[in-house]
């Protein structure tokens, strides 16, 4: 099936399968393998990415079903080699360690600040619920998301 | 040489944040399967839906006429590319029995998930739909789950062994053996424990994925792998696959996680390489989760028998131990040793003169075991750190308390156990007090006074895990006499280039714990350069041909080490090129901020760029002195390293639905000088979540069948943000005596201290319940059957502790 998607800011149009997951098809045909695949029944949020302007687990959308939509890849965050705001964070607050949770992990937390600028502890934790990370503890994205809020 | 402090900031010692991040954040970082690879075939394996069958007859036909596959193989067909069987690399004793093991089960599948046929497809897939249409016909035969159903042969499960019993390795000590029984005969307290240390899915983040790269001509093969051991690997599939060594060359892209599950020679490793070098294309294999649950190797698998004496005053007088461990269906690399790495440790952080360790092991037809974070050691401490409470609640007095009248003194140090061992530096006292403040350990004990009354519904309780970790595996006339069949050095090499730009190679193999930022800031303490001009490589067998890895918490006590050596190294050749340019006698040279001056003449200087310079030139070069700044050591550390610390859990616990929550959680922990503060606050941030998520939630669930009921993410628990606090994190630093950065590992800390301390808070909200005991995990069903349990047996329940 002929799709037309925009990623980070370019317009794709590709003729996929029609059980391609979207997650396969920004991976696979545009060669984003920055959006990482840490399960399959949808638990973990390694492959979260913003799907007009919200963050999906990709593994749960077909690529179908993104057609004329507007996604963000972790590819696309940073903008002309400058961190954006969450992933600086992370950085200083060393929110990351083996990495792979991460580029869905930042996804996340760019779209729950998004509905809730100043969330407490409590709501960063419930709110990343869906994402595991198995290095962290998260304890430091906890304070990452939190130092994102603040602005520090 | 002396190397002075006086430059703008210590670099050692600092938050420095972490290099490996930038391409770890944006998507850049490329794990095994982002790998591009022109051409390559894809691997799927058919794995056994039986714990326990033999292979009546595999079909491939359908498979083979599928759209996309190119070859199918059952076990039978690929016999021919094995020179040897899959390897365990640690025989523990001389009459171990250790199955042959093939990464294609032949006759026998022997746990659910056990290959039993292979698909080559031009797309992943359409392997793995191919597989699908493999008929394989099976024998069902009865599976064997319970460790002490294995111990009694009723079934035995590989038929040329004749028994289920692998082997008994035994920690005797010369004369004591009567003496302990005397003295539990003697003992005004003792305690007589079971506990259950069961299994875990590691489920490192990044499933396994693997790919095979023939080149060209010539048969050298390059094998990329998610693995922690590429240098262990390499060395295995060469002696496995009958492959000269020199042809074969290990790299690990970015690895996301191992937690010791990547600590292995695995099937798919195998297979990609023998198939990849019969097609002459690339192979390779991404594992799925689900595939991850059966087919990476699990953790911990022990039934404990721990016996503690003390005198009447409390003090600890002997120790006896019986381990049995469940090896699953085969023998992994480092299986059979796993509960090895604990059996030194069941005396703890105490002074305790008499100690017997027993341990059997026995099959089962479940995935294999092998390491996973802590290995042995997070055993040995729960057991011993549960006795102690238990002691404490038969005499009556408070667990801290106890402890202190234990602890093996500062004084002490360096400590001989009544094992042999010597404990190198520790400050127990220090640690567990340090960590009583920050907990408000008196606190809540008087909460504890008005809160847990009769009829109240929630209770607090106070649960304290002091742990010594045996760490940075090790000397290898130590692994010798425990019969492991590797060393435990470990080999660096510093190089000045011309510039002065500093490479260093190290035969670690991070996967997340951020050895590129650590070692160029030990590189940049020694040599005066910042650490952005160090580069680290690491992880490609072509690159750093030597090295033993990453695991038990090896790396920074061995290859930090190791580093720092081969600094000193290159700063002694510096200094001969100094002496002779600056016509000085090498004595009066001093080395400082990264330049050597003549003592009381501090304008006749030289800076290390400049002598590098020069020996990369070697026009001017003292006569018989080699061009080049480089520097080359492999370091075989001469004891363990031993970190150590005190964890104090405090939770609340609703009696009734038995949910466990966690108040605070205080980690103290001693892991000598740091490189990298904020690296060892996030080692032991994560090792605390993942003992304490053995605590209260994960366990490999099996039927009698030997199915795994939890195999996905789904269903097994690995913790979420919002099922574990945020901790308090204290350190004492007592620097390691047996190495020249008086440093020791971090990296299973968290891990070995955190579920005694959990189960201990938890048992002591309980215990005016009268709950004695709690199998891990904690779940709200297993704490509310503990209750129920015990309020049965305790009519008058409720009484205030």
């Amino acid at each position: 099936m002929k799709i037309s998607v925009t990623v980070n800011g370019t317009v794709h149009e590709s003729d996929v399968e029609p059980r391609t997951l979207l997650v396969h098809y920004v991976r696979e045909t545009l060669g984003l393998t920055g959006t990482n695949i840490g399960c399959d029944t949808s638990s973990c949020g390694a492959c979260s990415l913003h799907l007009d302007g919200e963050a999906v687990k990709s593994c749960t959308v077909l690529a179908v079903q993104a057609d004329g939509a507007e996604i963000t890849t972790i590819e696309g965050l940073a903008v002309d080699g400058v961190l954006h705001p969450m992933q600086e964070a992370f950085r200083q607050n060393h929110g990351l360690q083996c990495g792979y949770c991460t580029p869905g992990m930042v996804m996340a937390a760019t779209s729950l600040l998004k509905e809730n600028p100043h969330p407490t502890e409590a709501e960063v934790r419930i709110g990343l619920e869906g994402n595991l990370c198995r290095c962290t503890g998260y304890h430091n994205i906890v304070k990452s998301v939190l130092a994102c809020a603040a602005g520090e | 040489m002396t190397v002075t402090d006086d430059r703008p900031a210590a670099v050692l010692g600092s938050r420095l944040l972490r290099r490996e991040d930038p391409a770890l954040l944006t998507g850049e970082a490329k794990y095994t399967n982002d790998l591009h690879i022109p051409g390559a075939l894809h691997l799927a394996v058919a794995r056994s839906p039986y714990a326990h069958a033999r292979i009546i007859s595999v079909d491939l036909s359908a498979a083979l006429a599928a759209p996309g596959v190119v070859a199918a193989y059952a076990g039978g067909d690929l016999t021919s590319l094995w020179a040897a069987p899959m390897p365990c690399a640690w025989p523990v004793t001389a009459d171990m029995k250790n199955p042959a093991h093939y990464p294609i089960a032949v006759a026998k599948a022997a746990y659910v998930g056990d290959g039993v046929a292979c698909v080559l497809a031009t797309s992943e897939a359409a392997a793995r739909d191919a597989i699908e249409l493999i008929d394989v016909q099976y024998e069902p035969m009865a599976a064997v789950v319970d460790l002490e159903d294995a111990l009694s042969d009723r079934v035995v499960i590989h038929d040329e062994l004749g028994t289920n019993k692998s082997y008994t390795w035994d920690l005797k000590i010369e004369g004591h053996d009567g003496a302990i029984d005397e003295a539990f005969a003697a003992a005004t307290y003792t305690v007589s424990e079971r506990y259950v240390q069961q299994r875990l899915l590691p489920m490192a983040m990044e499933p396994r994925a693997v790919a095979a790269v023939p080149q060209p001509f010539g048969g050298d093969i390059t094998l990329y792998s998610s693995t922690q051991v590429p240098h262990i690997l390499k060395i295995m599939s060469a002696i496995t696959l009958g492959i000269p060594e020199h042809q074969l060359r290990v790299t690990t892209p970015t690895v996301g996680g191992g937690f010791g599950s990547k600590l292995n020679v695995y099937a798919e490793e195998l297979l990609c390489l023998a198939l990849a070098r019969k097609h002459k294309v690339p192979v390779r294999w991404n594992e799925e989760r689900g595939e991850n649950a059966v087919a990476t190797t699990h953790g911990r698998g022990q039934i404990q028998h721990m016996e503690l004496a003390a005198d009447e005053t409390g003090k600890f007088t002997a120790v006896r131990v019986r381990i049995l461990g469940d090896m699953g269906a085969y023998l992994q690399l480092v299986t059979p040793g796993v509960p090895l790495l604990g059996a030194f440790l069941y005396a703890g952080v105490y002074d305790i003169p008499l100690y017997d360790f027993s341990c059997t092991s026995v099959f089962t037809t479940l995935t294999p075991t092998d390491a996973y974070r802590g290995a042995g050691r997070p055993e040995a401490t729960y057991a011993i750190e549960r006795a102690v409470d238990s002691l404490a609640d038969k005499m009556g007095i408070d667990p801290m308390e106890l402890r202190k009248r234990n602890f093996i003194q500062k004084e002490q140090f360096p400590y001989t156990a009544m094992t042999g061992l010597t404990y190198d530096s520790g400050d127990h006292l220090a640690a567990a007090e340090k960590a009583a403040g920050l907990a408000d350990y008196e606190g809540v004990r008087a909460r504890q006074k008005t809160h847990n009354v009769p009829g109240a519904t929630t209770r607090i309780g106070i649960g304290q895990a002091s742990y010594f970790e045996m760490c940075g595996l090790a000397p290898s006339r130590v692994l010798a006499s425990l019969n492991y069949s590797a060393g435990g050095w470990e080999a660096a090499t510093v190089r000045v280039l011309p510039t002065n730009k500093i490479q260093v190679v190290t035969g670690t193999a991070p996967h997340g714990q951020g050895h590129e930022t650590s070692w160029s800031m030990i590189v940049a303490d020694k040599m005066g350069v910042a650490p952005e001009d160090v580069d680290v490589l690491h992880s490609d067998t072509a690159i750093a041909p030597l090295g033993l890895d990453t695991y038990g918490s090896r790396s920074l006590p061995i290859g930090g080490v190791a580093i720092a050596m081969a600094c000193d190294k290159v700063i002694d050749k510096a200094k001969k090129i100094a002496a002779h340019q600056l016509e000085a006698n090498e004595d009066d040279l001093e080395f400082a901020g990264g330049a050597f001056s003549v003592k009381g003449s501090p304008d006749r200087s030289m800076p290390l760029a400049a002598i590098a310079f020069e020996a990369f030139t070697a026009h001017n070069l003292p006569d018989g002195l080699e061009p080049n700044l480089e520097a080359h050591v492999s370091y075989d550390p001469p004891n363990f390293s031993w970190p150590f610390g005190t964890h104090i859990c405090t939770v609340e616990v609703d009696t009734e639905t038995g949910r466990v929550h966690v108040l605070q959680y205080v980690a103290v922990d001693d892991c000598g000088n740091q490189v990298n503060p904020m690296i060892v606050d996030g080692q032991v941030h994560g090792g605390v979540i993942q003992g304490l998520a053995q605590a209260l939630f994960e366990e490999a669930v099996y039927d009698t069948e030997g199915n795994l009921k939890n195999a996905s993410l789904a269903e097994y628990l690995v913790p979420a943000a919002s099922d574990v606090p945020s901790l308090t994190l204290g350190h004492t630093i007592t620097p390691s005596p047996t190495n020249q950065l008086g440093v020791k590992g971090i990296g299973e800390a968290g891990t070995i201290g955190a579920a005694p301390a959990v189960i201990n808070a938890i048992v002591d909200a309980l215990s005016g319940l009268g709950v004695t005991d709690m199998v891990m995990p904690a779940s709200p069903n297993n704490v509310w059957k503990a209750i129920q349990a015990a309020t049965r047996n305790t009519p008058s329940n409720g009484a205030s502790k």
